[in-house]
């Protein structure tokens, strides 16, 4: 007996995706694996880890929590629509690449959803609010000192209107990374991509 | 890690979900997920069908009135703690809620479903407990109001038929001379609490007329433990850190609880945990309540 289809309509950063997934489709496999948004990746598999925090109706929310046929009739952001319209890296994004947020970056699109939604709603927050915001998903490697800063420079960024101003920063040294090298390679390895 | 086959049914009434419950064995109803996904993923369960409510319309209010605050089948955690109304109305409940897991879980995860999930690691179930509330059930048979004190039957087992969806809970206003406190003990905030406790103090003047705590994760159920009688008459001393009444209820608490071993936690110092955590917000409750009484005069006089 082959399982049972569903039709399901998707709304993902703005766009209508029309899939036909089983009943126990994860909406976190439904949209790497359906929609090749790989952008959102899963740890856990049980909602302890938080890396494929997705935006559902703008509410952080975990994408492997969550089945897709449950996901009509809403709209849904991943990592992959927090770049600004013209390309460039979002604030929350920026704020990443600057303050070295990150290291494997397999946590960080769970983290840019996260924070994204909570400066929404706490533009400015305290250092310690900064370290709640975060509280509920894990980074093996950062130790997250820098993900802290990172949140107080998204929250920078974000009053002074996106882009901001970029920190001073010394000439590299040979075969050290300049910011825009590292954002670029920020894009390459899934954050923008 | 992924759930076994189910088959889904997405009803856009009320009468159509019980309608669904009623002619299908072994059905489930899907509000928030946050526990029940992880179990279905774990392939802990494996119900025949999922009966997702997200698509009936009218259970997702917070409802607060002078009688206490009524919170729908579809009210996530989140909702429940934005209500100013519902925080005046029984203080305790965004006490409680700041607990629950992390903010992202609470977006989703429902307060009503959290309570007949009947987990005793979880807050709302205490909360529901102590506050002597209950949970409204409907099934195509009709509607029925279960009292909280017997709402639990054994670990994720409650008197909720498999026939029936609870369509709300219900929290009584905090009474005229009551304080109310919660807090708990967990490796990592957000994380399951290897102790926790809700308490509820009533005075008289700044004399105890009543006093109850409730507890997560020391038992096997939610567990409700009595202090009126330890603790009537006292005046909980000021400044000082230790209060020998209070002591004494934590240790007369302990003596009614049953503290057991897991992985994260031996029976001792669970038993640790409840005896300092009863003292702390037992004190803590009184502060809300003395407090409270002194505003309440201020406002008449």
């Amino acid at each position: 007996m082959s399982e049972e289809l569903h039709s399901v309509r998707l709304v993902v950063n703005g766009v209508s995706h029309d899939l036909r997934v089983p009943a126990r489709r994860l909406l976190s496999d439904a949209l790497r694996h359906d929609l090749g948004l790989t952008g959102t990746h899963v740890g856990c598999e049980h909602g302890v880890c938080g890396a494929c925090t997705i935006l559902v109706d703008g509410r952080a929310t975990r994408a492997c929590l969550m089945f897709a046929v449950s996901a009509v009739d809403t709209e849904i952001t991943t990592v992959e629509g927090l770049t600004n319209p013209d390309g460039s890296l979002g604030p929350v994004q920026q704020a990443f690449a600057e303050c070295h947020g990150l290291q494997c970056g397999f946590c960080t699109p769970g983290f840019l959803t996260t924070i994204t939604a909570g400066l929404r709603e706490n533009p400015e927050p305290t250092h310690e609010e900064a370290r709640d915001m975060i509280a509920g998903n894990l980074c093996r490697c950062t130790g997250y000192q820098n993900i802290v800063r990172s949140v107080e420079r998204a929250a920078e960024l974000a009053r002074d209107g996106k882009g901001g101003t970029p920190p001073e920063q010394p000439e590299p040294k040979p075969g050290q990374l300049r910011d825009e090298d590292r954002a670029s390679d920020v894009a390459t390895t899934g954050l923008g991509a | 890690m992924k759930p076994a086959p189910f088959a889904y049914r997405r009803p856009g009434s009320l009468a159509a979900a019980l309608d669904a419950l009623a002619s299908e064995t072994n059905a489930k109803v899907l509000a928030g997920g946050q526990s029940l996904v992880p179990l279905l993923s774990m392939r802990l369960a494996a119900p025949a069908v999922l009966v997702d409510i997200n698509g009936v319309p009218g259970l997702a209010g917070v409802e607060a009135s002078d009688a206490g605050v009524r919170v729908g089948a579809l009210a996530r955690h989140a909702d429940v703690l934005a209500s100013a109304e519902a925080r005046r109305v029984q203080p305790l409940l965004a006490m409680a809620l700041n607990h629950v897991a992390h903010p992202t879980i609470r977006n989703r995860g429902t307060t009503v479903g959290s309570i007949v999930h009947a987990d005793a690691a979880a807050e709302m179930p205490v909360v529901l407990t102590l506050l002597g509330g209950s949970v409204d059930v409907e099934s195509v048979s009709g509607r029925r109001t279960i009292a909280a004190e017997d709402l639990y039957l054994g670990p994720l087992e409650s008197a909720v038929r498999p026939d029936e969806i609870a369509v709300s809970a219900f929290f009584p206003a905090l009474a005229p001379g009551a304080g109310v406190a919660f807090d708990e003990i967990a490796r990592r905030h957000g994380d399951y609490a290897l102790c926790g406790v809700a308490a509820l103090v009533r005075v008289e003047g700044d004399r105890i007329v009543e006093a109850k705590a409730g507890y997560l994760s020391v038992s096997e159920l939610p567990t409700v433990v009595d202090l009126t009688d330890v603790l009537a008459g006292h005046v909980v001393s000021t400044g000082s850190t230790t209060d020998t009444a209070l002591a004494a209820a934590g240790e007369e608490a302990l003596a009614r609880l049953d503290p057991a071993d897991d992985i994260h936690a031996t029976a001792a110092y669970r038993a640790q945990l409840a005896r300092v955590l009863t003292a702390r917000v037992l004190r803590a409750a009184y502060d809300d309540a003395i407090a409270r009484s002194s505003s309440t005069t201020e406002g008449i006089s």
